[in-house]
């Protein structure tokens, strides 16, 4: 390589990497823990270890943590190797590592602390969330300063959702977070009753639309042709279901509130929105999977694939279940119940989690200087294991979560209820046990991954230096 | 006009930009545009590792 030649950032894609799969295997510990003491509840010790401050830290972690570090490495990857560019200003971009990281720390020291705003997945107190805002507008700074400093003519479709994915997470981040600070730990929500909740649900349900879809949506359209060696099946279809998405999630956030003291009309609005977001979500699966189409025989020895097709099979699965759960009479029967818990976790484990892994597996050997990783049979393994463990969870939870709104809603003839909460919490043990397995397995799984990922790096290099192609137009 | 026509009339023009972004999507010209940008992971190969051969998975 000659001294003059521009090269790829990996340094700062290596570390991001690395942290996603540490930070995995911390926030689904957390998970497992939690579990288990819904199975036994002995297993709640003093204040800081006790389920009620361990949920947050858990949904933190695997969201922010893990998923999040995901998605900065595959997104840094992604943009440099789609732009031809080395990426924008190199000491940004480690400060959004370095931050990222200590938003992370301080999470994991003040929620078992108890300090929380009450806010579902956003209950980081203030002065993290000022850290969160100012990493985050680094983020975009170092993202679509590569794009603009792009060799090539076009912005391709996977930067477009990392893109909207970075814009969104930083005006959810902002509006939501919007409080006033009493004590350096303790704040309250700008807004007041119903309007707090409205804010807290449009911020809530486009973090899963924009963090846990549009972000993982960007990596799924790079690695899947990647991994596939083929286009993706139509780029048509990628720039529709895009903006479908984009008009169509910000509106989906009241069917988190239906039957509250939220006005009927604006319940109903979110989930007529929700149900149409069927279609821009299928659309993104179907241009997945169909990407394969015609070399479906790669499926039958390559893990990366399995585990990537396997989660746009999740994705299908889930965000067909999410439209027919925002059906305001489906609502009454689901909402509050384990079925909720279910269904986000056929999204995070199945989709999310899955092809992140994926994702993950393909960055490592590439970014350690290796031909492929260290034992190809263990990553079958872990997809294995990971696949049963989803099933077990996700079944689990349907099963106890219609259970728990059937045994919920029934009345006698004289109008008294017939079956006290306990009851329902007495029918729920076998299940929570069943669930307890299912995430213990996915945990396995990733203690592989680990494994894998650990072995892999003694064995390699660190790759600092891959050359960016240069005049790209002249190699396309 | 109070601020209710302005609100239906967002939602109208949102669903017409929406309706010319897919008549955009799904017209010839822009046929030769996406065949490229379709192309641009595979314009750069990184199978080829520095020190290693370029691979075949």
């Amino acid at each position: 390589m000659s001294e003059t030649q521009t090269t790829y950032n990996y340094k700062v894609v290596r570390q991001f990497a690395v942290m996603t799969v540490i930070w995995g295997i911390v926030g689904m510990l957390v998970g497992v823990v939690i579990a288990a003491q819904l199975v036994w509840p002995e297993l709640n010790f003093g204040p800081w270890l006790h389920f009620g401050r361990l949920r947050p830290l858990h949904t933190n972690a695997v969201i922010f943590a893990f998923g999040g570090s995901a998605l900065f490495a595959t997104s840094y990857y992604v943009v440099q190797r789609t732009s031809h560019a080395r990426i924008f200003c190199d000491k940004l971009a480690a400060f959004t590592f370095w931050g990222w990281q200590l938003v992370i720390l301080l999470a994991a020291v003040s929620l078992p602390l108890g300090f929380s705003t009450g806010k579902e997945y956003a209950e980081l107190e203030w002065p993290i969330d000022l850290l969160i805002a100012v990493v985050w507008v680094s983020y975009a700074i170092v993202f679509f300063g590569t794009i603009a400093k792009r060799t090539v003519k076009h912005i391709y479709v996977a930067n477009w959702f990392y893109g909207a994915f970075i814009i969104a997470i930083a005006l959810l981040h902002i509006v939501n977070s919007a409080e006033i600070p009493v004590t350096l730990t303790k704040s309250y929500s700008a807004y007041a009753g119903v309007q707090d909740a409205m804010v807290q649900w449009w911020y809530g349900h486009n973090a899963v639309g924009f963090l846990l879809t549009a972000g993982f949506l960007g990596m799924m359209y790079y690695f899947v042709p990647k991994q596939a060696g083929r286009p993706v099946y139509s780029y048509r279809l990628s720039v529709v279901h895009f903006w479908a998405l984009i008009f169509t999630y910000m509106w989906a956030g009241p069917h988190h509130l239906h039957y509250t003291a939220l006005p009927d009309w604006t319940q109903s609005v979110g989930m007529i929105f929700s149900l149409i977001l069927l279609a821009p979500s299928w659309g993104g699966m179907i241009n997945g999977i169909m990407t394969l189409s015609g070399a479906w025989h790669k499926l039958r020895d390559d893990p990366i694939l399995k585990f990537l097709i396997t989660s746009l099979s999740f994705y299908g699965m889930s965000t067909f279940e999410g439209p027919m759960m925002s059906v305001k009479t489906v609502n009454a029967l689901s909402h509050y119940t384990d079925w909720t818990v279910g269904h986000v976790h056929s999204g995070a484990l199945g989709w999310v989690a899955m092809v992140s892994i994926g994702s993950i597996y393909y960055l490592l050997p590439r970014l350690f200087g290796k031909p492929e990783m260290y034992s190809v049979r263990l990553m079958t393994v872990h997809f294995w294991v990971a696949t049963i463990g989803v099933v077990l969870y996700i079944a689990s939870m349907w099963i106890a979560g219609v259970m728990q709104g059937l045994m919920w809603r029934a009345v006698n003839a004289d109008g008294t209820l017939t079956y006290s909460f306990v009851e329902a919490v007495k029918g729920s043990y076998p299940f929570w046990t069943v669930r307890f397995i299912g995430g213990a397995l996915f945990l396995v799984g990733m203690l592989i991954m680990a494994y894998n990922m650990f072995k892999t790096i003694a064995s390699g290099k660190t790759v600092n230096d891959a050359p960016v192609l240069a005049p790209a137009a002249q190699h396309a | 006009m109070d601020i209710n026509d302005f609100r239906s009339l967002t939602t109208v023009l949102g669903l017409l930009c929406f309706l010319g972004i897919v008549g955009w999507a799904y017209s010839r010209n822009s046929k030769k545009g996406f065949d490229e940008a379709a192309n641009l992971p595979f314009a750069d190969d990184d199978d080829s590792v520095p020190g290693h051969d370029t691979r075949h998975r």
